[in-house]
């Protein structure tokens, strides 16, 4: 019997609570820079913005909580990892691309790299919710 | 910016985050100490906004008001949120909720601090 409330009990609040967090720093910094001097490095920019949407959409369907909430949730907190591993490597090739930081640039150097440990946290979270 | 008022935030707020991380590690839920210190620290974050925004407007320094102000308002609303958040949860983890709630208090005045000092 899947419990699908699961994911917002317990720990999960805590989680929820830090992927709230990410989601208004990134759409604070996507906010920033896109409004302050968009041309300045549209790239790392426009990538911000994308992170913002993605740390909005894992937010609310963890905090849902409900069936197809999880499924959101997984498809975002999947995107959320490979763009942070993305961005961080490309941050590190291309830094001429990067000349501003994104959230997931050098794999969340910025933010304690917490923007790369969260989405693992994430996955192991919904898995362990639901075999309950 | 007014460095007492800065130096005092920082102060209180880890207090909070410790006294919360001390009831989450003791199995104990919210109780009224820990709300009624982070009442005293948003009281203090209301009067950052507004301290902030009458320095911002009469400094010479070159520093970025869209910034500053993002930074004013933001913390200003993280504890409200935490709170909110943290009072469904009947357990322990609502007190771990507003330890991550009080750890950016902090962080947000240092980073205020230096978009200032620059």
């Amino acid at each position: 019997m899947v419990d699908a409330t699961a994911t917002r009990q317990g720990p999960g609040r805590v989680l929820i609570a830090v992927y709230g967090l990410f989601a208004l720093a990134a759409t604070s910094r996507a906010a920033v820079q896109i409004a302050t001097d968009f041309s300045a490095a549209p790239v790392a920019y426009v990538l911000s913005a994308v992170a913002a949407v993605i740390y909005c959409a894992a937010t609310f369907a963890l905090a849902r909580a409900t069936r197809v909430s999880r499924k959101v949730a997984t498809a975002a907190i999947v995107v959320e990892l490979v763009g942070v591993l993305a961005i961080g490597a490309f941050s590190y090739a291309v830094p001429e691309d990067f000349p501003d930081a994104t959230v997931w640039s050098h794999f969340g150097q910025g933010y304690l790299f917490i923007p790369v440990v969260l989405p693992v946290l994430g996955l192991l979270w919904l898995r362990r919710t639901a075999s309950d | 910016m007014f460095e007492p008022l800065t130096w005092a935030l920082v102060a209180l707020s880890l207090v909070a985050m410790v006294y919360a991380i001390v009831l989450a590690a003791r199995d104990r839920r919210i109780d009224w100490w820990l709300l009624g210190l982070l009442g005293v620290v948003e009281v203090l974050l209301l009067a950052q906004l507004v301290v902030g925004i009458v320095q911002l407007t009469g400094t010479d320094r070159d520093v970025s008001a869209v910034l500053f102000c993002a930074y004013l308002i933001g913390s200003l609303i993280i504890l409200p949120i935490g709170a909110f958040w943290a009072l469904a949860e009947r357990s322990r983890w609502g007190a771990g909720v507003l330890a991550v709630a009080c750890v950016v208090v902090p962080i947000l005045e240092l980073r205020m601090y230096e978009i200032w000092a620059v």
